[in-house]
């Protein structure tokens, strides 16, 4: 019982691994919104910096602990929740049924939107996050700084403009942002709800916060890709 | 020869229940356990004495027909519950609220059980709040009150228009209690369909699994009876579909006396009747009354144009409208008691002025514009508003109606599709209560001795008429505060019997009875459904032992209903079988039941050759129309015995009422 | 008796596809029944007490349904009508719904309350005890009923809170918020009654342990979690709302932080 295995506490684990990961979306965006500065060696080293902290800060490096952790957790929490929520129903299920008439789409598919959610992650990390780890990655010199770091700029932007699967990759991470829109515009408010966090005096915002949110993060996660292959200049 | 003492406690009136608990034996806790309950019925009397009891520590079997003890009929009590607490300063009192109830009943209860009644009604507020039941609040954090038909104070505690609901979920919560310490075991869906007697006490009951259709045995040391009233005899009411006579009635048989059959109470303000295929007939709280006003055109013409449609009720104008109530009954206007505005209803709507569109042209106004008016000026003025439209002061009244009355407003834009706030609301009496029942002495036991019966199954304290928000009251009453000191003193005599076999003739006789009656129905193939019989059957009665009766009309309802039972037996078709959830065999034994039940009413009320409370003999009104009470020569209960199959052959005994603490007066409301 | 024939409203001719099914254990099925003239001032249930007057006359078994006040407060009837609890109305029981909201011609899906927590018992009768198990295990105050309490006004209840209690009490018992969530869950059912005795003063003395007791129960009947649809409160007959189960799931965490009992 307790913080465990109740059915409420699975979902205190789920809004509170959700809202870590809204934290981190945050955090995430405003480094890449680095990416859009003009093409050129200042805007490199620059976002090469940041992702050189971002992987030798012990700060940063628990918290992205914490961040896989989360994912993890929100993963495994969301795979048992589904499993006895289709079992809870039981064996026959309604021969006509109208969920839309009292509830949204988004809120009725968090399992299948968090599942595609998933595969955009996988496919996300192995484009850039096994680079950093595992290369193959240019390394080069910076003024004032004492080690050669590695070039994730050049990586980044190669890969969206790529000649051959650039185009599809642009799409896909345009596709999985919207997948994350509709996931956010459900998630962000009901994780409120499901920690207990209800006032009247708050909940409209609450409810306004999550829409907003829903709405502009994915969609600057979804430019960055689409600016770097139409707007920027080929590097 | 049955008991038929009423055991009323010695002393003056405000000390009897004093003495009587002084009096009563006690069953110490060590030997509590070794004693069973059987509680039959779970609405607000059922439930209360089944929790208080097992408190006690007594071994509870609680039964109750539908899926959950929480759905019993009190449940759909609306407007409220009465108690002497004067927590409004309105010179209300314990003497007051006994007063009220014993005139309210037109004279034909007992002092000493309705003066208990008002004793005890401050504590059954007191009990409830501490179990949570969330009353009406006002904006200090005090309870709040209303007022209701018939009396002049403000005493009625309410939840909004739910308060039955409340009151019964938190019995059925202390119930729960419980059951989950395995001190009650609950049956649901299953039904009491005998009495078993054993030396002449009650000794368990049989009853039918309506599941399986198992038919079992249950014994226990006390029956207790609280299976509510019998209103559905007249097939429309505002009973819920499963109410039924079958518990009280299959007593009756075994020998328990049945008191004052034939009052009922046909309540003032429901919805009419709306085509042949209606099921049952919805209450508008009688509360409504505070904030609406009755009235039907006083042009036959208006009326018959609001018939056809032709008409809106806002194009009658305010000088062509006849408020009846507050014409004939100026003191208590539309706040007259039930019987008294039931009737007026049906004189006005004989007269041909009534505005419903149905055969009958059965129908009458309940008005809130006024109320919309004064509630939203008031509000208006509150809030600071300098000279408010009408638009905004009729927006504020619906607010504050709303907010007081906001369900059951729902409630009839559901059934009717016409919106309250917009449009008057179109009412008509319906059978709502029976105040009869079975008759009980002063410790609630019935002439069979160890069968106790409480709530709306026995008579006691509301006389011919009962007053709104007095039912709930001795509900509560009956089941947590007077059983559970009176039972025990029964049971005092069974701490050595031991545990009661079920496997003696007494149980096999009753078990056998039971599944002959089952099986003849089965095997019958008859070419009526039950509902046939029972439509037929709410027919007569509510023709000839309704709001009107008369000698002739009697005398034909006796015969027709006798006939009708015959032809029922005869060619009743009643599908399925018995060893499954069958519910056209629950209610063929239902309405068997009934057919037997409705002849004994239309006997009682030939026997009272008088008009008193809802018992309106024609012969018997003043010139202006009220009802005529006769004291030296009806002022008792009747109480009829079973004397075989044929009902015209119940013998009469009567308990002279004596009224040694209030003046036996000409009711009047005026 | 009061016969009545309604010439202003209109009769409706319908199809019926009905779930029937004997018992517990048999298979089910729908089968298809026509009705005719129904009155649209008829209720739902007193077309289906048509249809089985017809099917008895007929020599077949009429449809079991549960039903018995009729007036939108026992909470028995339980009937799923064309994709939605209690019918395509908002903040009505089935016996509610009156024909007027149906066309004629129009087919009906008439299926019982889906939950492995409510098995069917015959054709649309479903075994809600379940609900009534949740309440056992912790849904009252602990109060014996022997009268000797304080007086009712001697502790004054805050008006909004009162309000609260009360539209989170006025619960039917009904189902319908587990038979319309897509997961089954009876959140709404047993929040709405943590969430009345939470806001009431009597109620604080046992919240912990009555909020653990009803979580442990509810997940012992098999009902599903929680994922914040909002489709039980759409289809609440007494529209309790929403945010009734984010006060208990405050409670429930309040409890297990703090609570010293071992539940």
């Amino acid at each position: 019982m307790g913080m465990g295995k109740s059915s409420l506490a699975k979902k205190y684990w789920m809004a509170a691994t959700g809202l870590f990961l809204i934290l981190f979306l945050i955090g995430h965006l405003a480094g890449n919104l680095q990416l859009l500065l003009p093409l050129g060696q200042r805007a490199k080293d620059r976002f090469n910096l940041y992702a050189a902290f971002m992987t030798h800060s012990p700060v940063v490096k628990i918290l992205s602990y914490l961040t896989y952790t989360s994912i993890l957790l929100h993963i495994i929490d969301g795979i048992v929740l589904t499993i006895q929520n289709r079992r809870a129903r039981g064996k026959v299920r309604y021969a006509k049924n109208k969920p839309a008439a009292n509830s949204s789409w988004s809120s009725r598919n968090m399992a299948l939107l968090g599942t595609l959610i998933g595969a955009f992650i996988v496919i996300h990390l192995i484009n850039f996050w096994a680079k950093v780890h595992f290369g193959p990655i240019e390394t080069y010199i910076i003024a004032n700084h004492a080690e050669r770091i590695q070039d994730l700029y050049t990586v980044t932007i190669q890969t969206f403009q790529d000649a051959q699967y650039g185009l599809w990759l642009v799409l896909f991470y345009a596709f999985s942002m919207l997948i994350l829109a509709f996931h956010l515009s459900h998630g962000f408010a009901a994780a409120f709800q499901s920690l207990g966090l209800s006032h009247p005096r708050y909940d409209g915002l609450i409810k306004r916060l999550g829409a907003a949110f829903a709405v502009v993060v994915p969609l600057l996660f979804a430019f960055i890709p689409l600016y770097i292959r139409f707007v920027l200049d080929q590097i | 020869m049955p008991h038929f003492d009423p055991h009323l406690p010695e002393g003056a009136l405000a000390e009897k229940w004093d003495r009587a608990k002084a009096g009563y034996r006690l069953v110490a806790p060590n030997n509590r356990d070794r004693i069973d309950i059987v509680v039959v019925g779970t609405g607000l009397a059922g439930a209360s004495a089944a929790a208080t009891l097992a408190e006690l520590g007594y071994r509870v079997k609680s039964f109750c027909y539908q899926d959950s003890p929480r759905r019993a009929h009190s449940i759909a009590a609306q407007g409220g519950i009465n108690a002497a607490k004067n927590y409004q300063g309105d010179n209300d009192s314990v003497y007051r609220l006994f007063y009220d109830t014993i005139k309210g009943g037109d004279y034909r209860s007992r002092e000493a059980n309705v003066y208990r009644l008002a004793q005890l009604s401050g504590q059954i507020i007191d009990q409830c709040v501490a179990q949570g039941v969330p009353f009406a609040r006002e904006y200090g954090g005090l309870l709040d009150n209303r007022s209701f038909g018939g009396v002049q104070v403000k005493r009625t505690f309410y939840a909004k228009g739910q308060t039955g609901q409340q009151l019964l979920l938190g019995a059925y919560q202390a119930l729960s209690r419980q059951i989950a310490k395995g001190r009650v075991s609950m049956y649901n869906r299953h039904e009491m369909l005998d009495l078993v007697l054993v030396g002449g006490k009650a000794r368990g009951i049989v009853a039918r699994n309506l599941v399986t259709g198992a038919i079992e045995r249950h014994a226990a040391h006390a029956v207790v009876l609280a299976s509510g009233g019998y209103g559905n005899v007249y097939f429309l009411s505002t009973y819920a579909m499963g109410s039924n006579c079958s518990a009280i009635w299959k007593v009756h048989k075994r020998g328990a006396y049945f008191a004052n059959p034939g009052f009922v109470q046909i309540h003032p303000t429901c919805i009419p009747v709306h085509g042949p295929f209606q099921s049952k007939l919805t209450l508008m709280s009688e509360s409504l009354r505070n904030s609406g006003r009755i009235w039907v055109p006083k042009k036959r013409s208006d009326a018959q144009a609001t018939r056809e449609g032709r008409c809106q009720p806002a194009d009658i104008q305010e000088a062509d409208r006849d408020y009846y109530l507050e014409r004939r009954y100026p003191a208590f206007g539309n706040l007259a008691p039930r019987d008294v505005a039931s009737r007026a209803a049906k004189e006005r709507c004989d007269a041909g002025y009534g505005i419903e569109d149905n055969d009958a042209k059965e129908g009458v106004f309940l008005d809130f514009s006024t109320e919309i008016q004064r509630r939203g000026t008031e509000r208006a003025y509150e809030a600071g508003m300098e000279n408010p439209s009408a638009v905004q002061i009729r927006a504020l009244g619906k607010k504050w109606i709303a907010d007081k009355y906001g369900n059951l407003f729902d409630m009839y834009r559901q059934i009717t599709g016409a919106d309250p706030y917009e449009t008057p609301m179109k009412i008509y009496p319906a059978v709502h209560y029976t105040m009869g029942g079975l008759w009980v002495d002063y410790d609630l036991m019935s002439s069979i001795p160890g069968c106790f019966v409480i709530g709306e199954a026995n008579f006691s304290d509301h006389g011919a008429n009962r007053l709104g928000a007095s039912a709930l009251m001795q509900g509560l009453a009956d089941g947590y505060f007077i059983l559970p000191y009176t039972l025990p003193n029964y049971l005092a005599d069974d701490i050595r019997t031991g545990p009661i076999p079920t496997d003696t003739p007494e149980f096999d006789e009753a078990s056998c009875g039971v599944r002959e009656r089952i099986e003849r129905w089965l095997s019958n193939k008859g070419a009526h459904t039950v509902d046939y019989f029972h439509k037929k059957l709410g027919e007569v009665m509510w023709n000839k032992v309704g709001m009107a009766r008369s000698a002739a009309g009697l005398r034909e309802a006796i015969a027709e209903i006798q006939q009708l039972r015959e032809s029922f037996w005869k060619s009743v078709c009643v599908p399925g079988s018995a060893d499954d959830l069958n519910p056209e065999l629950e209610k063929a034994g239902r309405v068997a039941d009934f057919l037997e039940l409705g002849q004994l009413m239309a006997i009682d009320a030939l026997d009272r050759d008088e008009s008193c409370g809802g018992h309106f003999r024609v012969e018997h009104q003043t010139p202006g129309g009220e009802a005529l009470r006769n004291d030296g020569d009806y002022a008792y209960v009747s109480a009829w015995a079973y004397q075989g199959a044929d009902i015209n052959r119940e013998a009469l005994h009567k308990e002279p009422l004596a009224f040694e603490n209030v003046e036996l007066k000409t009711r009047s409301y005026k | 008796m009061r016969k009545t024939t309604m010439a202003a409203r209109k009769s409706l001719s319908l199809t019926l596809k009905i779930w029937r099914q004997k018992h517990a254990k048999a298979r089910g099925r729908f089968e298809t029944h026509r009705v005719k003239g129904i009155s649209t001032a008829s209720s739902f249930l007193e077309m289906l007490d048509v249809l089985n007057e017809n099917l008895i006359e007929a020599g077949r078994e009429p449809v079991a349904f549960d039903h018995d006040c009729r007036e939108g407060i026992c909470g028995i009837c339980s009937l799923y009508i064309n994709g939605r609890a209690h019918g395509p109305s908002r903040g009505i029981t089935t016996c509610q719904l009156h024909m007027r909201s149906f066309r004629d011609g129009d087919t009906i899906y008439v299926e019982p309350w889906r939950s492995r927590a409510f098995p069917v018992i015959k054709d649309l009768i479903v075994d809600r005890s379940a609900l009534d198990r949740v309440l056992q295990a912790g849904g009252f105050i602990s109060v014996n009923t022997s009268g000797n309490t304080q007086d009712a006004d001697s502790i004054p209840v805050n008006k909004q809170d009162a309000d609260q209690a009360f539209d989170a009490a006025s619960c039917i018992g009904c189902g319908a918020c587990v038979a319309t969530c897509k997961n089954s869950s009876a959140m709404l059912f047993t929040a709405a009654k943590v969430s009345h005795l939470a806001h009431l003063p009597q109620g604080q003395i046992e919240r912990k342990r009555r909020v653990q007791h009803m979580v442990r129960q509810m997940d012992a009947e098999g009902f599903g979690n929680c994922s914040v649809t909002g489709a039980c409160e759409v289809e609440c007959p007494k529209g309790i709302a929403l945010k009734h189960i984010a006060r208990m799931n405050r409670e429930y965490g309040h409890a297990v932080l703090t609570s010293r009992e071992q539940t």
